[in-house]
């Protein structure tokens, strides 16, 4: 049965949920006996039909924080070109921020659709060989709203996985939105046939970031995905005109790399600020290529691998 | 018993983005001192249950939340008690403890949080809320609909892939009849304490289009302080301890002009 079927009450809280059949909100649905009884509760189909389409993508890493507006979408798209720059490559980068969808912007593609075919949902193609995904694609305004509730959102996210055509993929990238809720808790239901090879962690260097950040690695630890590693964002801002560094955002308590060493973990790199960074994802191009020699591409290059490399391993991305 | 927790509570607030990191929290802090310092009893009620910031932002680590015939306390964040704040932050025993909630829960509590936490008198209530336009702000607007939304203060930050995500808000708002209050512009260019060079560090000016394109108020920019933030991780009194900066002046001139707008 659907998460949330089309005759479901406003406040369904979903076939799946524990309160299934069960809530104020059940009162009346047609569905309401079955859902109490437990029958809808058996594991989602679509958790297999989604291991079968997903045999073809190699490899799974969730972009992950926990705070909002830290650079999660930069780096997945950052990334993303990074590891497409290798033609040998296929690489798909999936946005699952419902609300907030901001990889159309930085990859470039706002304004396209999404088509579909005998086979599925066609992702929309950046490279020949870097395809994306987004609810952005789906709305027709830059002013559209997606207001909804955790189960909808839930089967907009199993679609996504199911429904896609993504072809052979060596790297699957999934954006995700900050928080440890509805998203986090679907993509990795969904995925649990499939298998999730890994998370990075993208945190700026205040306690205010960290402290949700921390949350974040435990619900990594709680629903077992490995935590590749650590990426300190924002991390000190070189003046363009006197070259001083400011501590805009400073690591009152020790930044991401005690963090990392409180809860071993490898830090993965420190990417400073920079305004082009801004300017490049609101124009839609990779940085990577705009600025190369900037310290915040060199600081990426350093992350990435060596873009030759193929062989996934744990303490690095490729 | 139906406890209504608002009921003498005067004005109610929301603080929406939908774009995350650009500082709800922090306005909604500053705006709650700056309304304190003008004498007003406000209080803050943090909806965002996954990463509630309010609570270090002002101090108030781990208290505890009891509860009277009225319903729960709220914390106080001064002895006068005159900032009242009730956040998820406060009812975990770890604070690393991840809040893994589907809608439906979070639904639940802030439903509670809004009914059944004994405000007392307020001149405002503000409302910090997490990215997005989900189950945590309609559960605000449906728990609110028996007292009344004031309307919304929006954060942005300047550039392009954030007004983007406050466009949607914008609509959300229309959508659910919340009075758009303005449009404050956060992390408006940095001043180097060095060389006092202005850059632009993300981007600039996509505040006041947006307000022009949505037809909002434009209640100001706030600019990127290493000073602010470094109160904020201290939960210090930014506007008490640095009332000469720039940046004091950019927060009062919005809390007047949201002030202004309520009293209208």
């Amino acid at each position: 049965m659907a998460d949330v079927p089309n005759d479901a009450p406003e406040h369904c809280p979903g076939t799946s949920s524990d309160q299934a059949g069960k809530s104020s909100a059940c009162q009346g649905c047609p569905n309401q006996n079955i859902c109490a009884s437990g029958a809808a509760k058996a594991p989602d189909p679509a958790i297999e039909e989604i291991r079968q389409k997903l045999t073809s993508v190699k490899h799974k890493i969730l972009v992950l924080s926990g705070k909002g507006g830290v650079g999660k979408s930069t780096f997945s798209a950052h990334l993303s070109h990074a590891l497409a720059s290798d033609d040998s490559k296929e690489i798909a980068l999936l946005d699952v921020d419902i609300c907030g969808p901001s990889i159309p912007k930085i990859m470039g593609l706002e304004g396209e659709q999404v088509h579909q075919s005998g086979s599925g949902w066609s992702p929309v193609y950046v490279e020949d060989n870097l395809a994306v995904m987004s609810i952005g694609f789906l709305l027709s305004s830059p002013d559209d709203a997606v207001i909804w509730r955790g189960p909808k959102k839930n089967g907009m996210i199993k679609q996504f996985l199911r429904d896609v055509d993504w072809g052979e993929v060596d790297y699957l990238i999934v954006d995700t939105p900050p928080g440890t809720s509805d998203e986090h808790l679907s993509i990795v239901q969904y995925l649990s046939g499939a298998g999730i090879d890994g998370a990075v962690i993208i945190t700026t260097p205040q306690e205010v970031s960290l402290q949700d950040v921390r949350k974040e690695i435990r619900f990594c630890k709680k629903v077992k995905i490995p935590v590749i590693g650590v990426i300190e964002n924002m991390s000190g801002f070189v003046c363009p005109k006197c070259k001083n560094t400011s501590q805009i955002f400073p690591p009152t308590t020790g930044g991401a790399q005690r963090m990392c060493e409180e809860l071993n973990l490898p830090l993965l790199g420190r990417v400073p600020l920079d305004p082009r960074i801004g300017r490049s994802c609101d124009e839609g191009r990779s940085f990577l290529t705009e600025v190369p020699d900037s310290p915040a591409a060199v600081a990426y290059q350093n992350i990435f691998p060596n873009s030759k490399l193929s062989h996934y391993s744990k303490n690095s991305l490729c | 018993i139906s406890i209504n927790g608002l009921a003498q509570v005067k004005h109610v607030v929301l603080v929406l983005s939908g774009k995350g990191g650009v500082g709800k929290s922090t306005i909604t802090t500053e705006l709650a001192l700056a309304l304190v310092h003008a004498g007003k009893k406000v209080g803050i009620l943090d909806v965002d249950l996954c990463g509630p910031s309010i609570p270090r932002m002002l101090s108030v680590g781990k208290p505890e939340v009891h509860q009277c015939d009225a319903g729960w306390v709220p914390v106080y964040a001064d002895p006068q008690q005159k900032l009242a704040i009730m956040s998820i932050g406060f009812l975990l025993e770890d604070s690393d403890e991840a809040v893994i909630w589907r809608g439906p829960k979070k639904t639940a509590l802030i439903g509670q949080f809004v009914s059944d936490v004994a405000w007392g008198e307020l001149d405002i209530l503000l409302v910090d809320t997490p990215p997005g336009t989900s189950d945590e702000h309609l559960a605000v607007l449906e728990n609110l609909r028996k007292h009344r939304v004031d309307g919304a203060v929006l954060v942005t930050t300047p550039q392009a892939v954030s007004t983007g995500d406050v466009r949607r808000e914008i609509t959300f708002c229309k959508k659910t009849a919340v009075k758009i209050l303005g449009i404050v512009e956060n992390m408006s260019g940095f001043v180097c304490p060095h060389c006092s060079e202005c850059s632009n560090v993300f981007s600039k000016g996509g505040g006041e289009e947006l307000a022009k394109l949505t037809g909002s108020v434009f209640l100001g920019s706030v600019p990127l302080d290493p000073l602010l933030t470094a109160t904020l991780e201290e939960g210090r009194d930014f506007l008490q301890a640095f009332p000469e900066s720039s940046t004091y002046t950019a927060i009062s001139q919005i809390v007047n002009t949201v002030l202004s707008s309520l009293d209208a």
